[in-house]
């Protein structure tokens, strides 16, 4: 069985901004990100309530964003030069909470009241409510066009901070995100990466059936987008292309993730289903005990 | 009030640095143009597309900037609404909304273009502030306060040349009416256009010696309860006044209030909840219920009200 989180120290080590990738920050890493899959695992069955299979998909994204990339303080959470990230998925808050969390913005014990009446932390995000969210989510669609509106207000001021957006692929089904990608090169905000979590299953069914949006990385690249694809679950290629899109000037940049749907419990991998399902005890019970051996597994 | 409203925006980028100016592609028609010629690197045009503008803003907002979002009046009410609630209202992104060509005035595009709901849409929305100027002054005096206000405001704009009804003197505080007129008979309770016709129809009233009590009522949220039971209490009977639907706007508004606070009689002038049609503005006013005449007639439906009405009848005994 894995320890309680909430019985580790609040914030876990973070790898600074431009940190040489070593071996041991990816094992890390890699680690870590089951570890916060078995924390959003806690809180959903603990709550009967959330949405485990989107979370289990952005582990390692935001793992490497929190842990590595972002530069933001968890003491002054409205710091006016901080990186921005918009987290767009929003019903996959509960993978967001876990890392603001551990990286220091309220205390890892206040999780378990996950959706509970009076907490901090809602059902889906809201600035007003939690340090280091920085805008409401949850109707799908906003994140391409608020990010872009925070790289026009860095580039006005003259400053090197970096936005970045969460997006999952069902959520492209939202007109509003088109809008978005076309405003952002026509601005030409290369101070702006759009990640996309493409893990090809939404609410119903699986993208290509409910809406197709292959060949997705054409379509990007098409409105005058930089795409990089890689696969959503190898730190290492989210490190490197989050340094590679630092260098891209003239265009936003998306970073097309290939990632699974639940991953890291083989019954909830690419199952509809488990989008907002909510484990019983027997199966809160083997998703635990597989998460802790893919978590030992990066141990070694 | 187009170009009261362009030259209060050049104002404003002088006096303020973090004010900034996006529009949905009609720039030309709302007189935010005059913005971007002064201040190109600080206006957005970010196509026709409503819901982008308000988000593109709502990012502009969250890293200190203040965002004045230009669009027709119904497309903020209607196809961006998600955007307004979920971000300026439930997110508090410090957003303000100009919404042009707000109720008739936008008159021979016809009833898509016209916007009769938009008060009753914005004014369902918690944290939302909604002002509505009278005149071009009014414009100018008030869109510094909306851009002060701590939160999002929706600032409703006429397209055309109105009266001017407001001196230098004018000095409206977003959230407190103003008594323009004073009277015992009858409040009429105005906002916008409609302020210069409640004028009117108190001029012809007291020909007649019916005293009307004009409020001009800029701010539809948040109302002046206040002001507005007082009136109640002191004159016994109300008249709305908007150019907007009866249903849910000032009218709407008023009638919560007195309802709960100081039931009186109410008699409330606007669009009577139907769709209207293309056709020259002053006619289009009069056809759809908005007229001077249509306000003397409501005074004095109310006045009849209250004089008919066992309390009003004891309280003469007394």
């Amino acid at each position: 069985m894995i320890s309680s989180l909430a019985d580790q120290a609040s914030t876990a080590h973070v790898y600074p901004y431009g940190a040489p990738h070593t071996a041991e920050m990816i094992a890390d890493l890699s680690r870590r990100a089951y570890e916060y899959r078995a924390q959003v695992l806690r809180m959903v069955y603990g709550r009967k309530s959330g949405h485990i299979g989107g979370a289990f998909s952005i582990a390692e994204i935001l793992a490497c964003l929190y842990f590595h990339q972002l530069r933001i303080d968890p003491t002054n959470p409205t710091w006016s030069d901080r990186d921005r990230l918009v987290f767009s998925k929003g019903h996959a808050c509960a993978m967001l909470y876990t890392c603001l969390a551990h990286r220091g913005f309220f205390p890892v014990s206040e999780l378990p009241t996950f959706r509970a009446l009076n907490s901090r932390l809602q059902g889906h995000p809201e600035p007003r409510k939690t340090p280091g969210v920085e805008v409401a989510a949850g109707p799908l669609g906003h994140g391409v066009a608020i990010a872009s509106g925070m790289a026009l207000a860095a580039r006005m001021d003259g400053s090197s901070r970096r936005v970045y957006a969460i997006l999952g692929d069902g959520e492209l089904n939202s007109g509003v995100i088109w809008e978005g990608m076309m405003t952002a090169a026509k601005f030409a905000l290369d101070n702006l990466v759009v990640i996309v979590d493409y893990n090809g299953v939404q609410q119903t069914g699986t993208t290509s059936h409910v809406m197709p949006t292959e060949p997705i990385a054409d379509k990007w690249a098409a409105f005058n987008w930089h795409v990089i694809e890689l696969h959503g679950h190898s730190v290492a290629e989210i490190l490197d292309a989050l340094d590679l899109a630092d260098e891209i000037h003239g265009r936003p940049v998306v970073i097309i993730a290939r990632t699974t749907k639940g991953k890291g419990v083989s019954y909830m991998e690419n199952q509809p289903a488990w989008h907002g399902g909510i484990p019983d005890e027997k199966q809160f019970q083997i998703a635990l005990a597989e998460l802790e051996e893919r978590t030992n597994e990066w141990k070694a | 009030m187009r170009k009261a409203y362009g030259e209060a925006l050049v104002q404003l980028g002088a006096e303020r640095e973090d004010v900034v100016v996006l529009s949905a592609d009609v720039q030309s028609s709302d007189f935010s143009y005059m913005f971007e010629a002064a201040y190109p690197k600080r206006f957005f045009n970010v196509g026709i597309a409503e819901p982008a503008l308000v988000d593109v803003a709502v990012g502009l907002a969250n890293s200190g900037k203040i965002p004045i979002a230009n669009s027709f009046a119904f497309l903020f009410a209607t196809r961006a609404v998600e955007m307004v609630r979920t971000h300026l209202c439930y997110g508090g992104a410090n957003v303000k909304l100009a919404g042009a060509y707000a109720g008739l005035s936008d008159s021979f595009d016809g009833p898509t273009h016209q916007t009769v709901s938009d008060l009753a849409i914005l004014r369902s929305l918690p944290r939302m502030t909604i002002v509505v100027p009278a005149d071009p002054l009014a414009v100018k005096k008030l869109l510094p306060k909306v851009v002060a206000w701590d939160g999002p405001v929706y600032f409703r704009l006429c397209r055309n040349e109105v009266p001017e009804i407001f001196t230098g003197a004018y000095a409206p505080v977003i959230g407190k009416g103003i008594t323009l007129m004073e009277g015992d008979d009858v409040t009429v309770i105005a906002c916008g256009i409609m302020v210069a016709r409640a004028i009117e129809a108190a001029r012809q009233l007291a020909q007649q010696g019916v005293h009307l009590r004009v409020v001009e009522m800029h701010t539809i949220k948040p109302l002046d309860t206040g002001l507005i039971v007082r009136c109640a209490r002191e004159t016994g009977a109300i008249v709305t006044a908007e150019e907007h639907s009866i249903v849910g706007g000032l009218g709407g508004a008023v009638a919560e209030c007195l309802s709960q606070c100081a039931p009186v009689p109410l008699e409330r002038v606007g669009v009577n909840d139907t769709f209207t049609e293309s056709g020259p503005y002053n006619e289009l006013l009069e056809k759809y219920g908005m007229s001077v005449e249509t306000i003397v007639a409501a005074a004095q439906r109310a006045l009849k009200r209250k004089q008919e009405s066992p309390s009003h009848a004891a309280s003469e005994v007394v």
